[in-house]
């Protein structure tokens, strides 16, 4: 019996999600006294792998397969349910992230696994096997018993933390392969984006709305995510308009987020919008009108243009930096 | 081709839920119900494809797990432009009972392309497409931003963390669907809303299945301190308080 997280890699090199999926299975290893096996597929060298034990897997199998170079949710969910049966897994965790969402569902069916989608604490029990996961979009959590023997759970990213642990461990190379009559995902094109903060990894968020006025005015919000070594955001209507790309809209339908901190300039709050940020650690609201529901869900506020309020915080950000 | 589209019917976004019976249900009291905002999406989607002759799409179908009082929200997507809906007269147990049914209705109809939203916005599990497909054991691609039909071959454009990118799989096949896939949902036009009305949905009786997982209770995340504010004047002072206080930049 084990518990399998699965750690994708970007460009062979985890990143902070990983190692929250780590620290998390280690959480859930621990109140089913068994060990963490972390599963990554790639070509990531052994000294990277070796961080995954810094969070507390005792084993970590390696897949380097060149077939397995892009993901194909049909393979890819082949090869990792063989390893789950493999070891006996009695948990698997994935991150709720693009991946996670698309591999998940294919390994429920395989393995005839129920699954927590979206979960952000541990389980409240093993026995019943409880957990609390999103629903309603942020406005409430469902508390879920999952009766299949096998469990999935999809952890959302920027929830758990990471806890490091004394732990080191062993790398073992494996030789699954996937099934190639199930590859059938052509890749045409790849548009990476380089040189920004993503999003969904962004500790601090700046976010514009329709307050701003015009696409030209984004000037200084950029400058602000920058100096605070963070990502910009927008709210529905702002991407709507093509005052910024679809990719920056947070929301319901947007993107979901939990940052550490949240900046909300000249957006309203509508439960929609809050749907995709409520889960930031603290949320900072920027507004002209006083009365905007944004600042219910705000720690701090400021109500006032976005035109003169923005310049001012870059300034002071400028100071603190020097 | 021959497409179908998922639809899962879900309190209007803007509904304040609210629980009954000890946090065990939703309180229905006053509830709009409508389409799930993704599948309105993907059903505005492949009805553009079908406005094309050029994509070769012949009909539209929407298929819905759900009792009878769900009927309001087929009818509305038949307004909105579906030729055909198809019931499954069940409650949506979980993701695993509902994909399980659909997957049982398409291996009788046999549709080219299906779509299933991304996520409901009620129990976001982002699963029932997935389990779909790998019932069938057909491919599918997540988090699809961009969808065409070029020679008979779905195009499509996916978000992975950190980019884009342009893939195609063979026919039969899913797509699961995100923002971006059209522009505004579509609305139904008044001739529709009258032709929607006289309409059959074919209803199917859902096959054996047990669901996986079940809801036992729902809570509220804990509120939030009331917000504290900082004269404009002195907008510095908020820094400051990130800083030293809130110790987040």
């Amino acid at each position: 019996m084990s518990v399998l997280v699965f750690t994708e890699n970007w460009d062979r090199k985890f990143k902070k999600l990983s190692f929250e999926l780590v620290s998390y299975a280690r959480g859930v290893a621990d109140l089913l006294n068994t060990s963490v096996l972390a599963l990554s597929v790639g070509p990531v060298e052994d000294s990277e792998l070796m961080k995954l034990g810094q969070y507390g897997a005792s084993r970590i199998i390696s897949i380097d397969r060149p077939e397995l170079k892009n993901l194909d949710n049909q393979a890819w969910a082949g090869v990792i349910a063989a390893v789950a049966l493999k070891e006996d897994a009695r948990v698997l965790i994935l991150s709720n992230n693009n991946t996670g969402k698309a591999i998940a569902p294919r390994l429920s069916v395989k393995l005839k696994a129920g699954v927590g989608a979206g979960v952000s604490s541990l389980p409240v029990s093993t026995e019943p096997f409880t957990v609390n996961k999103r629903a309603f979009s942020g406005n409430a959590l469902a508390q879920t018993v999952i009766r299949s023997e096998m469990k999935i759970l999809t952890l959302l990213q920027n929830s758990y933390g990471l806890c490091e642990t004394e732990n080191r461990a062993v790398i073992e190379k494996s030789d699954v392969q996937a099934d190639t009559g199930f590859l059938k995902t052509e890749v045409l094109d790849v548009q990476k984006q380089t040189g920004k903060i993503l999003l969904t990894d962004a500790d601090i968020v700046v976010s514009g709305g329709r307050g701003m006025k015009s696409p030209d005015n984004w000037g200084p919000l950029v400058e602000l995510a920058t100096l605070l070594g963070g990502a910009t955001a927008c709210s529905r209507p702002v991407s709507d308009e093509g005052w910024r790309p679809h990719e920056e809209h947070t929301g319901q339908t947007g993107k979901i987020i939990s940052p550490n901190l949240y900046i909300a300039v000249g957006i309203s709050g509508a439960t929609q919008h809050l749907a995709g940020v409520s889960s930031s650690k603290y949320i900072v609201a920027i507004n002209t009108d006083k009365d905007a529901p944004i600042f219910e869900a705000a720690q701090y506020g400021i109500v006032g243009d976005a035109a003169k309020v923005l310049p001012k915080l870059v300034e002071a950000v400028r100071e603190i930096k020097k | 081709m021959k497409i179908l589209v998922c639809i899962s019917n879900v309190p209007d976004t803007t509904t304040k839920v609210k629980f009954t019976e000890g946090n065990k249900s939703l309180d229905t009291a006053g509830i709009q119900w409508v389409i799930n905002p993704w599948d309105e999406l993907s059903l505005t989607r492949a009805l553009e494809l079908k406005d094309n002759p050029a994509s070769g799409v012949k009909s539209v179908t929407v298929a819905h797990v759900g009792t009878a009082a769900s009927e309001p929200t087929i009818r509305k997507a038949l307004a909105i432009g579906a030729d055909e809906a198809i019931r499954v007269n069940a409650g949506a147990a979980d993701a695993w009972y509902t994909a399980f049914q659909l997957a049982e209705v398409i291996r009788k109809e046999q549709f080219d392309l299906v779509l299933c939203g991304i996520e409901s916005s009620d129990y976001n599990g982002s699963l029932v497409g997935g389990m779909i497909a790998e019932f069938l054991g057909i491919p599918n691609v997540s988090a699809v931003s961009s969808l065409n039909i070029e020679n008979g071959k779905p195009v499509m454009v996916r978000e992975i963390d950190g980019g884009k990118e342009t893939v195609t799989v063979p026919v039969p096949c899913l797509a699961v669907v995100q923002k971006g896939i059209a522009k505004e949902p579509r609305i139904a036009s008044m001739r529709g809303i009258m032709t929607a009305r006289t309409k059959q949905i074919k209803i199917y009786e859902p096959a054996p299945a047990e669901p996986l997982t079940e809801v036992v209770s729902f809570s509220k995340p804990a509120p939030r301190a009331a917000c504290r504010f900082i004269d404009p004047e002195n907008a510095a002072e908020l820094i400051s308080i990130l800083q030293n206080e809130a110790k987040v930049i």
